[in-house]
């Protein structure tokens, strides 16, 4: 690692982030890579692991897959690829394979921002990498996507993980990622930074489902590189209790025509405390960005929702939507849409409401003869299950399915 | 019956009975009490029975709340229904038929009945109402009701707002959903149908009509001839000389 990244983090060691509760580094164990087995195949992880994999969208099965990684606590446990256009493997094993990568990291999220990347640089530094690389190669189109796990098994751990993912010019590059814990896991920490970069001409789907347990906080740190052309797309589910996420990717759209869609999915219960945001900076002549969220609260549950756009050049193009559903009276939603211009040819705009189900809704089902709360949940479930768009058919029914999945417990 | 809506008292006494079997109309000026009659029988929170009871199957229904008087077999095309973004037309159906809502498809009988209607899959499909033409409202309405078989069904205005075309193919269900394929001694469906204009009454033939006047059933009669004298006289004049029916 370069002595200034190490150096960076080092002064960033107790540095709180600017959102979101502070949590107390010292209170994870930092367990070692290799306390878990490595296995060949995804379908030879233990059955119980198996089985929360399918419920973030990863199939141990990995059928219509085109590669699996699958990272429990901090080993990389599995790392399979079954495609000549794609590659997918750990960290630990790409920077042995290319030279080069070491140029890609830390660069599109700086190892100082707070306590957390800091955290991961310093581990990385002392423990070895871990998370995954992904790359799509130059010119290649796989339809199948890739999937990557990340699994917190034991109980107090603090998992840490440094992923790049990188199209190659004129690539198309779909993943699915999904985050669990075990049963047997009540509390933990996950830290996952994430450095995207599109080449020209490329495209990347990004689609995550989240499904912590209850008590476990999560901080993920992620940064977007969008070149000429290039677009990138986001899907983000989230609809599981936990204790606190609170996430703020950022797209740098510096390339010429290059477009970003964020679209996610929060259903806030108990006592999580959701703050998700999305960041894009339009700098690139043309460049536009979407992005699009529904919040529903319910319990005791906080979601803050934030947007922030920022037109930087001219002939840029954005748009921020935001809708929340407010169930309970001991829950909220804060929206926090922000457009920032600061060039003369420029059209951005955003939309946000919170509300509670409208009555009227309501009763209509009941004269169908719905109960009031199975008019509710199905309003509800109505209202999340937005249509994800800009995913390959295949992909898009795939998704479906595990917003489905995931509405099924709203 | 009497019946307040927000404090303001809009139906002051009525008293209506419809027989197993038949079907009523129920005429008058806007604003007269016809779609407050209609949420008060469906059982909507705001619509307060200040004053009387309703009776269903003999059974009293005032405290029952809408679930519980739908689940006994009353059923409802609304005028304006609300568009629920994200609720398919296809979802609802599913539950009003009785299909597990996780069925993937419908089954053939009701993709058959909603073909019927002039309701292709791509349109079941649709968010429920949103964006729907005022016609298509009213054929996703009448659909929900063949799904949903009530015993007794209350259509507000099923014809407002509907091409002269559409209005047959929408009588033509109606009246299969208060039995009028069957002998009168047959029937077991009874209807009461809302109308201010009756263009519909061409085709569905009603055994009772009444008008509704400033929150009271100012006449009752043979439906034609009621029907006849609204035309002629107004729903004043007809009021006037409603004795004679
Ligand atoms: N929610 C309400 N609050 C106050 N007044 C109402 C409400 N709904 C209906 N009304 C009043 O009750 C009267 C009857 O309305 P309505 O039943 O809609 O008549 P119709 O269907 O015959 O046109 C009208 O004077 C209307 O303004
Ligand atoms: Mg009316």
């Amino acid at each position: 690692m370069l002595r200034d990244t190490l150096g960076k983090a080092e002064k960033a060691k107790e540095k709180k982030a600017l959102y979101g509760e502070d949590i107390d580094l010292e209170k994870f164990i930092k367990e070692e890579a290799g306390e878990h087995e490595q296995v060949t195949k995804a379908n030879e992880v233990p059955k119980k692991v198996q089985d929360t994999l399918l419920k973030v969208g990863v199939d141990p099965n990995e059928s219509e897959r085109s590669g699996t990684f699958i990272q429990v606590d901090q080993t990389g446990v599995c790392s399979t690829c079954g495609s000549e256009s794609v590659e997918i493997m750990g960290m630990n094993v790409a920077l042995e394979k290319y030279n080069w990568l070491k140029d890609y990291m830390w660069k599109s999220v700086a190892p100082d921002t707070d306590k957390y990347t800091a955290q991961t640089a310093l581990r990385e530094a002392n423990e070895g990498p871990s998370g995954y690389f992904i790359r799509s190669l130059p010119g290649s189109k796989e339809v199948f996507p890739l999937q990557a796990c990340m699994f917190i098994g034991d109980e107090k751990v603090m998992q840490t993980a440094h992923n790049v993912i990188i199209a190659e010019e004129n690539s198309e590059l779909h993943i699915i990622t999904g985050c669990a814990t075990g049963e047997d896991v009540s509390s933990a920490l996950h830290v996952g930074v994430s450095e995207f970069y599109l080449k020209k001409g490329a495209k990347i789907t990004f689609t995550m489902v989240h499904n912590w347990a209850e008590q476990v906080d999560v901080r993920p740190r992620t940064g977007i590189m969008v070149g000429d052309d290039s677009t990138y797309i986001s899907n983000y589910i989230l609809t599981s209790p936990v204790r606190s996420i609170q996430s703020y990717p950022t797209a740098y759209c510096t390339g010429t025509n290059s477009k970003v869609l964020f679209q996610s999915i929060l259903g806030g219960q108990k006592d999580s405390v959701l703050d998700m945001g999305s960041r894009v900076l339009l700098e690139g002549e043309g460049s536009k960005a979407e992005m699009i969220s529904r919040a529903v609260s319910k319990d005791q549950s906080q979601i803050y929702s934030r947007g922030h756009l920022a037109g930087r050049t001219q002939n840029v193009k954005g748009h921020l939507e935001c809708h929340g559903l407010v169930l309970s009276d001991d829950s909220m939603i804060y929206a926090v849409p922000e457009l920032e211009g600061s060039s003369t040819e420029l059209e951005m705009s955003h939309e946000a409401a919170v509300g509670k189900i409208a009555e009227e809704e309501v009763l209509y089902l009941t004269s169908r003869g719905l109960t009031e709360e199975e008019a509710a949940s199905m309003i509800v479930r109505g209202f999340l299950s937005m249509d994800i768009t800009g995913l390959p058919p295949e992909l898009a029914s795939e998704t479906k399915r595990m917003l489905d999945a995931s509405l099924q417990g709203m | 019956m009497a019946v307040e809506v927000s404090g303001k008292k809009v139906l002051k006494d009525i008293d209506l009975y419809i027989d197993e079997g038949e079907t009523h109309v129920l005429l008058g000026p806007n604003g007269s009490g016809k779609s407050t009659l209609f949420m008060t029988i469906l059982g909507f929170p705001k619509y307060k029975v200040t004053n009387g009871e309703i009776l269903f199957k003999g059974e009293n229904i005032t405290d029952l709340n809408t679930t519980e008087r739908v689940k006994k077999g009353v059923g409802v095309s609304f005028q304006n229904p609300p568009a629920i973004r994200g609720v398919r037309l296809m979802d609802l159906l599913k539950v009003e038929s009785g299909q597990k809502p996780d069925d993937e498809e419908l089954s053939p009988e009701m993709l058959e009945l909603a073909y019927k209607m002039k309701l292709d899959e791509n349109f079941l499909d649709r968010d429920v109402n949103l964006g729907f033409s005022g016609g298509e409202v009213k054929r996703s309405e009448i659909l929900q009701l063949l799904a949903q078989k009530p015993d007794f069904i209350m259509f507000d205005e099923p014809d407002s707002g509907v091409d002269i075309e559409n209005v047959e193919l929408l009588a033509e269900e109606i009246n299969i959903l208060l039995d009028k394929d069957k002998k009168p001694g047959l029937r077991k469906n009874s209807g009461l149908l809302i109308t201010h204009l009756g263009y519909i009454l061409n085709f569905v033939n009603a055994d009772t009509a009444h008008v509704l006047m400033d929150g009271r059933i100012a006449c009752s009669g043979n439906p034609s001839e009621i029907i006849e004298d609204i035309r002629k006289e107004g729903f004043k004049g007809c009021v006037q000389c409603c004795g004679i029916h």
